[in-house]
């Protein structure tokens, strides 16, 4: 058995969520490559090979490959994949646009975002925005798995794996790449902070969510939002924890001012301490809170930073 | 210009899923229904491209139980001109979907094929994508935005730090994000008018294709519950909490 795990990466680095998927790339047995498809992406091969538990580190260099078009990514990874037993992505935005066309094109079912490898052959994942957990098995000669971070821990460092160029495959000429806002910010990224302090509706406007700022900085923590927030145009689209937003696990999550709905939820509860501030007692965050405060968010936050000394 | 609009009828996203106490999955007896939220995107988004000039049919296509045609009015009722129903009770998983969906696209010839991103019941996020490769078109996923001009469709999408644009040649796939539009109300008028138009019921047999399910559930169990939390009377019970109990500051 062998597993191919497809980085995430921009060329320089690589991002964190390769770490976790190759952890859930060791467990599934067998030995694990990892396939760096980039343009100038040297630097991002070198870190793959220093992951503990890599055997081999594939790297496909070619203009095509620069901002990590599905298409031409994944006829890569097609073009490889030959013996292996299990093909892995990170379930991130990159991961799960490429990874199905694989499947398709291998003509196996995809096992979308596992929390758990319970054999090689079977995985658990959640269905119905996280309220229920399902236990599947694959009888597929190929499983091609995208892996949820928060599931996983990030591999160790200590590896050293030999570096394989391989052959680029030809760009396909129906997609090209346009252009890219990225938000940039000294604070920790989302999925991978320690702390994150999150608002809701209950923030009120985005110039309001500037309260939540020094609260952040003393924690040292990434900012995020409920869907309604980022609905309301409070904060921009990134900052959305949830369903259909991004999946954290954070030591501490500091939830202000957000109801607490299911989708919300199904992003945020696996966080290792919740606290939630919010003025309504039945709020459904309290359900899930370790620690509730009930009250004016805008008094208790500049408490809580004033606390924190 | 032809556009598909994929459908899918799911449990309605206000519903809170219990889980079967025989573990054989979650109960939805009874349950409401709904057409899954990021597909009533799709199918705005394919009307405001018809109402724009840039479309002239919109087809609307579900594939499962024979209640499917539910959805498939709403569809109709928000302005799709027709609806096929791929009707069988086997189990769909995203792979057979796909392959059915490729047959209907090779019988309509679209030129642009919107999907919901995921479905909120089993919230793969494969579908669409899977459709693209079996179909050899290039995808524009998680898009807030969709621009079609001169045969190509731009698309901003959201990915995890931010937006990014990418041109595709049609014909393409797109799959829905939250942010690319808000779905109409649908008016009584238009639910009316939607119990006219056609709707045709093929089998996954007269479309040539094999739908069994590649993945095994071999059980659907309750994710690890919190235990209840405390409310604490003031931060500084708070912060000591979180200091010398949680040790997480």
């Amino acid at each position: 058995m062998t597993a191919l795990v497809v980085a995430e990466h921009d060329n320089a680095s690589l991002k964190g969520s390769t770490l976790n998927t190759v952890t859930a790339a060791i467990q599934c047995g067998g030995e694990v490559h990892i396939l760096v498809a980039g343009h100038q992406a040297a630097a991002a091969a070198e870190a793959a090979s220093k992951i503990a538990g890599v055997a081999k580190v594939l790297v496909a260099d070619a203009a095509q490959f620069a901002d990590g078009l599905a298409e031409n990514v994944a006829e890569q990874v097609l073009a490889l994949a030959g013996t292996y037993s299990h093909i892995l992505a990170p379930a991130t935005a990159y991961g799960k646009n490429i990874l199905p066309r694989v499947a398709a094109k291998l003509d196996v079912g995809q096992i979308s975002e596992i929390t758990k490898v319970d054999a090689p052959d079977t995985f658990e994942r959640p269905i119905y925005a996280g309220n229920a957990i399902a236990t599947v098995q694959s009888a597929d000669a190929v499983k091609v798995i995208t892996v949820r971070g928060t599931g996983f821990d990030a591999a160790a460092q200590g590896g050293n794996a030999a570096i394989e160029n391989v052959t680029a495959v030809a760009d396909s000429g129906k997609s090209a790449f346009v252009s890219r806002e990225l938000a940039t910010s000294d604070r920790p990224e989302l999925t991978a902070a320690k702390i994150i302090v999150s608002g809701g509706r209950g923030m009120g406007s985005s110039d309001n969510f500037k309260i939540l700022e020094p609260l952040a900085d003393k924690l040292g923590a990434a900012m995020g939002a409920s869907r309604a927030a980022v609905d309301a145009g409070f904060v921009p689209n990134d900052w959305q924890v949830g369903q259909t937003g991004k999946i954290v696990a954070p030591q501490l999550y500091i939830a202000v001012g957000i109801s607490g709905a299911i989708q919300h939820l199904a992003g945020m509860k696996d966080s290792k301490t919740i606290v939630a501030i919010n003025k309504d007692p039945e709020a459904p965050i309290f359900s899930v809170a370790d620690y509730g405060i009930v009250g004016d968010l805008f008094d208790i936050v500049p408490q809580l930073v004033a606390e924190l000394g | 210009m032809k556009i598909l609009v994929p459908v899918k009828r799911v449990v309605d996203y206000n519903v809170k899923v219990r889980v079967k106490s025989d573990g054989t999955g979650v109960d939805i007896a009874n349950v409401k229904m709904s057409m899954n939220p990021f597909d009533e995107i799709a199918v705005e988004e394919a009307m405001r491209l018809k109402e724009a000039g840039k479309a002239s049919e919109v087809v609307a296509v579900s594939c499962g139980v024979a209640q499917c045609q539910e959805t498939l009015r709403t569809a109709l009722a928000i302005g799709a001109d027709r609806a096929v129903l791929v009707e069988t009770d086997a189990e769909l998983q995203p792979l057979a979907v796909a392959k059915l969906l490729k047959a209907v696209a090779d019988k309509e010839q679209p030129q642009l094929i919107i999907l919901g991103k995921q479905a909120i019941d089993d919230d793969c996020n494969q579908t669409g994508q899977m459709l693209a490769a079996l179909l050899g078109w290039p995808q524009a996923t998680f898009a807030s935005k969709v621009v079609l001009e001169d045969g190509k469709a731009t698309v901003t999408r959201e990915v995890d730090g931010g937006l990014e644009t990418v041109a595709l040649t049609l014909p393409a796939i797109v799959t829905t994000d939250l942010r690319l539009n808000e779905p109409r109300y649908v008016t009584l008028p238009n639910i009316m008018k939607a119990k006219k138009k056609p709707l045709d019921v093929v089998k996954p047999a007269d479309l040539g294709v094999d739908v069994t399910a590649r993945l095994k559930t071999l059980k659907v169990a309750e994710p690890p519950k919190r235990s209840a939390g405390v409310k604490v009377p003031d931060v500084a019970t708070l912060v000591a909490k979180l200091k010398n109990e949680a040790k997480v500051i």
